[in-house]
């Protein structure tokens, strides 16, 4: 048979599996057969229920306003799939082109795609995370029991980690008027994200909505007698927490890949930009392709660096190119090129970021005031913007998105009149550069061109607080 | 009912909290909040609203699927 022969009979009657039924892999089964796939499609959960939204488990569920159990995704159209909904994948035959299940099942596929996202990353100490009263928020499941906690009105809540979801889950605690304090082992919140000089105004708008906001400190300990009572910090202080929230970012659902020959580990599963999966060699793969949160995937506007990102709307972007490259011949194969998009609500502002800002050099606010907590900043890398955040002032970031893709110089002029009084640049100053700090992980062997392969280094487990959310 | 909005490329112009108040709603000045499943009862107030976006970003699921 012809390539185009079989490539026509594989989209008649072919198998596609997909691994991972939340945001990605739903927008993906859908736009798969937008694309015109008529075989059959397998998509495989390990939650038991359809695919939900998540932005809202720790915004609009927490607040009380939409029950947890109320964000299913709505669907594009029919997808006319099998669903294997509450049993996760354990392992993948790449030779044999079967996923493993954890029941003892194999699923035969000739193409699958990756979409298992990330996991909450759990409070270190296994007795404390135990603790009744310590939560996570990754599924609808934790932000329900976080919600029932916090009707029952809890004295105080302690947050620990102030990334973008800590710091919505202190400013929903304000607004329900529940004490907070929110612990970050950062200068300010969300510096790793934006920088320091975002992240000062950001513990500002903490501080002027009355979260007890204490930077610089480690949660060394929790204490409790099966519930939680107590946190002591680094800096010798300790306080009463009747609920604590660890909000320490995401751990990658890599480990079902751990033994499959992909390069699969802590970073995620790395692909080209059309999305198809890297083995550990960094060969590419033709039948496996990756999407969402768990992809790591090189984007040429950012030199090529494998960017992994926890971005609603790359989840679906990059689903939508996953789809269509499996199902198309190679001459007509999608780059995923689209600006990393971010929003976050807190405290009233609307918070939305375009491009990578932690790649930056430089930052400078580039329209309206930041006193007003109502600007857009610019990020610069080696005179050319590469990123901007807006507070209140969203409507002008496609804007900041043409520039990033026009490689226009940094510092960029105002385009409205109203010109900030200082658009003096500073340092952009994250406190993690993206560079991987964690030595090696992989190791080399073999000789000849032909014989030269690769091996992962297992890396040990994170201290805690290594990695902020 | 099932809405869910695409908030990245929301431009919190509000006509949907206009439209559907019960569904959507603006938090301080420009952020969106909504509500991922409105009481079937909303459905016409939801679907204009969807229509009125000036940036198509509100998805609505009036039917269960099937
Ligand atoms: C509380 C919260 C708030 C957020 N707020 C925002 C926001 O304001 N803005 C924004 O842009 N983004 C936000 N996000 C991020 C956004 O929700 C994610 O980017 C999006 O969910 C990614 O979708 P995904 O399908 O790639 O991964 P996920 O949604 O993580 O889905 C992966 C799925 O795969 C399943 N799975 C994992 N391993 C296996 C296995 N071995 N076998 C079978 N199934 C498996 C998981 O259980 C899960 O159902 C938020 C996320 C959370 C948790
Ligand atoms: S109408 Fe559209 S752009 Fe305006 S606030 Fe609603 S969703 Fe956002």
């Amino acid at each position: 048979m012809s390539s185009e022969q079989s490539l026509k009979a594989f989209r008649r009657d072919g198998r596609i599996v997909i691994v991972g039924a939340s945001l990605a892999g739903l927008r993906a089964a859908e736009a798969l057969r937008d694309e015109g796939f008529t075989g059959a499609l397998t998509l495989i959960g390990d939650e038991a229920c359809e695919p939900y939204d998540r932005p809202p488990l720790s915004k609009q569920v927490l607040t009380g306003w939409v029950p947890a159990d109320g964000t299913a995704l709505p669907r594009r159209r029919e997808i006319g799939a099998e669903w294997l909904l509450g049993v996760a994948a354990s392992g993948l035959d790449l030779a044999g082109k079967r996923v493993r299940l954890a029941d003892g099942r194999e699923i035969p596929y000739d193409r699958l795609l990756i979409t298992t996202g990330v996991r909450a990353r759990s409070w270190p100490d296994e007795a404390e995370a135990a603790l009744d009263g310590v939560f996570v928020v990754r599924t609808r499941d934790d932000s329900g029991r976080l919600r029932e906690r916090l009707d029952a009105g809890p004295g105080r809540v302690l947050v620990i980690g102030a990334g973008f979801a800590g710091s919505e889950i202190a400013s929903v605690c304000r607004e329900r008027g529940i004490p907070v304090t929110v612990a970050e082992v950062a200068e300010a919140p969300l510096v790793g994200a934006l920088g320091s000089m975002i992240g000062s105004i950001a513990a500002d708008l903490q501080r002027a909505h009355g979260v007890d906001l204490r930077c610089g400190v480690r949660v060394t300990r929790l204490e409790g007698d099966g519930r939680v009572r107590r946190a002591h910090f680094s800096d010798g202080d300790a306080i009463d927490a009747e609920v604590v929230v660890v909000a320490l970012g995401g751990v990658r659902n890599t480990e079902w890949l751990r033994d499959s020959g992909l390069a699969a580990d802590r970073w995620g599963v790395a692909c080209d930009s059309g999305c198809r999966a890297f083995d550990i060699n960094g060969l590419v793969t033709d039948d496996v392709f990756v999407a969402g949160d768990v992809a790591r995937c090189p984007h040429p506007v950012y030199e090529y660096r494998f960017l992994s990102l926890e971005h609603w709307a790359n989840a679906v972007e990059q689903a939508q190119v996953a789809a269509h490259n499996m199902v198309s011949p190679p001459t007509d194969r999608w780059p995923h090129l689209s600006m990393p998009t971010f929003w976050s609500m807190q405290f009233g502002v609307n918070i939305k970021s375009v491009g990578v800002p932690v790649m930056a050099d430089e930052i400078a606010v580039t329209q309206g005031s930041v006193e007003e907590r109502r600007f857009v900043a610019a990020y610069g890398y080696r005179g050319r913007v590469i990123a901007a955040v807006s507070f209140d002032n969203a409507k002008w970031l496609d804007h900041y998105r043409q520039l990033i893709e026009t490689a226009a110089p940094f510092p960029p002029s105002c385009p409205t009149p109203d010109r900030p009084a200082d658009m003096k640049p500073v340092p952009a100053d994250f406190p993690d550069p993206v560079v991987i700090t964690h030595g090696a992980t992989v190791l080399v062997t073999g000789h000849e061109p032909s014989e030269r392969r690769v091996a992962f280094v297992r890396p040990g487990p994170l201290k805690p607080q290594e990695k902020r959310s | 009912m099932r809405v869910v909005v695409d908030l990245a490329r929301c431009q919190g112009y509000a006509q949907c909290a206009f439209l559907a108040p019960d569904a959507f709603r603006m938090q301080g000045e420009e952020a969106l909040a909504f509500h991922s499943s409105p009481d079937d009862a909303q459905r016409d107030q939801v679907l204009r609203a969807a229509a009125a976006c000036p940036v198509q970003a509100i998805l609505v699921e009036t039917a269960e699927p099937s």
